[in-house]
């Protein structure tokens, strides 16, 4: 029994990883752009739940909504003003400008008087609830996250295989020459996909809020997503959450059955061992090219 | 304005290209010799921590700016260097024997890591250098009766010759006797055939194999060489600091020091000590402009990172080449004084084609 609970709360936090790497698929598979700068659009987005919550006392679900709404206009405009600019430069570059955003985005952050270097708690309506099955216990903060993501995912695929823009945005991700050529705004859609992907971020804050709090580092879990990432492949949507299960699961039996700090590198061990034996990770694509 | 007529080959590797090289570089190292002389102890170890990132930088610029490849990882290789001289210190190795251990043992480490590099290419890559990076730092921290743990280590002085190497003068001209023979083996390094090896494989790793580059091995090589001097300048950091704990050797100081070098300019050697510079100087800057700011803002804790990511956002849109394209620029302006022309540097937008294919 020990072993399901670890792998349910494993599964919750795992969720969280596969958000935020659901994020870096989706931008890079659109844009070939690497966002390193995930993490802290997550951290935007928790504070701005944080904000809609405490200050302007918005219900729940209009705390998710202004805060994805928030999150998704900033990823936006990141796109436009930094982005679009040294579209089509090495990744090197790219690489580099997210890194500079995330370190903006955290020093900005604890730069706002009232938020500074401090922890917040963000109000929930089911804060402290836990359900008994048996003898397991779980908690309404995990079922929680796992409800949301998979109700997240179910409307992410509903709008890439039944909306115009979705199948549009599949196009682009497979040859933005060629889809621009076929007439779809290539330009537009890339900020777009920037747009989802920042609010995607904000649910996987808001939803970690309850577990971890509210800080100014708590983006640095962004890097913690990279190995989910590569595990499902860097370019496959599914792949992303399942990479972030794998994850959680990983961390959750390695904090218990290993040594004590084999939890923090177990990602990274399993996301060598991944790129050794397989770098295409376990959903990529294989893609060939003619010369 | 000079013009350098070229009639043999070996012109053209020369060492030093013309006096006014040989004059400008006698100046600066003299000045360097000088500086102990008005500077105050404070200040002198700043410099001497600015040398020790300058090698760094070089050993950083090899691998990002001339081999092309990236490293997230690289405080990891300092670690490396920092904890084996820290160790061998405590017992009692003689100093240039330790610190050359440092630089063997953190070039080996280099292999090591170099190896799954040579599978997976470009953000993979980085990837793999951050999660090693993470390892390192994990496995600093529980290495409790080696490293002393998150409790940290004490780093006894150098003894050399009977002399105290602690502080002052004399570690500052060990750091920038380091410094000079690291940008001499930097430089003989670039002009040799392993040295176009490298910025071929940068270019083009798909041209440099068709010319006969054996990609593995010079990978690997630039891993280890770049690792080694991430390992000498470690040594020399653990005696500047004097304390060392894993909290120095993190993800964002790896992170910084890719900073440190994009910002001061990717695939320049002149670059790799203006970003060290840069690194140095900032927080001084910040610090020195900080009473004529509002005191909110000067109070604030994330003033510096914000100014820090600033800078890296602005130098990879406006000018690509750092700091020291900036340099250069200047400098063109006033070779040619009365002709330069507005649209001289501007850039070309080169696309390339899908990352992903490569």
């Amino acid at each position: 029994m020990q072993i399901v609970q670890l792998v349910i709360s494993g599964l919750a936090q795992g969720c969280i990883y596969g958000l935020i790497a659901l994020g870096f698929v989706l931008i890079y598979k659109a844009t070939e752009t690497v966002n390193f700068a995930q993490g802290e659009l997550m951290m935007i987005g928790a504070f701005a739940g944080l904000f809609a919550a405490t200050t302007l006392g918005l219900p729940y679900w209009l705390v998710i909504l202004a805060a994805m709404a928030a999150t998704a206009l900033i990823g936006l405009a990141i796109e436009r003003v930094v982005l679009q600019p040294i579209l089509g430069h090495p990744a090197f570059s790219i690489v580099m400008v997210t890194i500079g955003l995330s370190y903006m985005a955290r020093g900005l952050v604890t730069m706002i008087p009232v938020v500074g270097t401090d922890t917040h708690a963000l109000p929930v309506p089911f804060r402290g609830e836990i359900f008994r099955l048996g003898t397991l216990v779980i908690s309404a903060e995990h079922i929680v996250i796992i409800a949301a993501t998979i109700v997240l995912c179910g409307l992410l695929a509903a709008m890439f295989h039944y909306t115009k823009v979705g199948i549009a945005m599949q196009a682009m991700s497979q040859n933005q020459l060629a889809a621009y050529y076929m007439g779809i705004p290539v330009k537009r859609l890339s900020g777009l996909i920037w747009g989802i992907s920042a609010a995607v971020a904000a649910i996987a804050g808001i939803l970690l809020a309850p577990l971890t709090f509210v800080h100014a580092n708590m983006g640095l879990i962004g890097i913690k997503a990279f190995p989910a990432a590569v595990i499902g492949g860097f370019t496959s949507l599914p792949g992303a959450i399942v990479g972030g299960l794998i994850i959680g699961v990983v961390e959750s039996l390695a904090g218990f059955y290993l040594m004590e700090g084999f939890k923090d590198v177990a990602a990274f061990v399993v996301v060598l061992l991944m790129l050794v034996f397989k770098p295409t990770g376990l959903f990529g694509e294989t893609a060939r090219k003619k010369v | 304005m000079r013009f350098i007529f070229k009639t043999r080959y070996e012109q053209d590797i020369n060492l030093i290209q013309h006096n006014g090289q040989l004059f400008w570089y006698g100046l600066l190292i003299v000045a360097l010799l000088a500086i102990p002389a008005a500077a105050s102890p404070y200040l002198l170890t700043q410099m001497s921590q600015m040398l020790i990132y300058t090698i760094i930088a070089f050993g950083l610029m090899l691998l990002a700016g001339f081999t092309g490849q990236m490293s997230l990882g690289h405080a990891a290789f300092m670690a490396v260097g920092a904890y084996t001289e820290a160790v061998l210190a405590i017992a009692g190795w003689p100093f240039f024997l330790s610190v050359a251990a440092s630089g063997l043992l953190a070039a080996i480490v280099g292999v090591i890591i170099g190896l799954p590099a040579l599978r997976v290419k470009g953000l993979y890559l980085g990837i793999a250098t951050l999660a090693f990076g993470t390892i390192v730092e994990e496995v600093i921290a529980r290495a409790e009766h080696v490293t002393g743990g998150n409790a940290g280590l004490m780093v006894p002085p150098i003894q050399l010759f009977g002399l105290r190497f602690a502080d002052g003068p004399a570690f500052y001209y060990l750091c920038l006797g380091f410094a000079i023979a690291a940008a001499l083996v930097l430089i003989n390094l670039l002009r040799s055939p392993t040295g176009r090896a490298f910025v071929a494989i940068r270019d083009s790793e798909i041209s440099a194999q068709s010319m006969g580059v054996h990609l593995a091995t010079y990978k690997t090589l630039s891993f280890s060489i770049s690792a080694a001097f991430a390992g000498v300048a470690g040594a020399l950091y653990a005696h500047n600091i004097r304390f060392l704990s894993p909290d120095q050797f993190t993800v964002v100081q790896s992170i910084e020091l890719l900073m440190m070098v994009v910002i001061g300019g990717l695939g320049s050697i002149h670059g790799a000590a203006f970003g060290a510079i840069f690194l140095i100087a900032l927080p001084q800057v910040i610090n020195a402009v900080k009473p004529l700011m509002p005191s909110a803002l000067a109070e604030a804790t994330g003033l510096q990172p914000t100014i820090f990511g600033m800078m890296l956002i602005l130098t990879v849109l406006f000018e690509p080449l750092g700091i020291y394209g900036a340099w250069l620029k200047l400098k063109a302006y006033f070779d040619l004084f009365p002709f330069y022309r507005k649209g001289m540097f501007r850039r070309q937008k080169a696309f390339q084609k899908s990352d992903r294919l490569k």
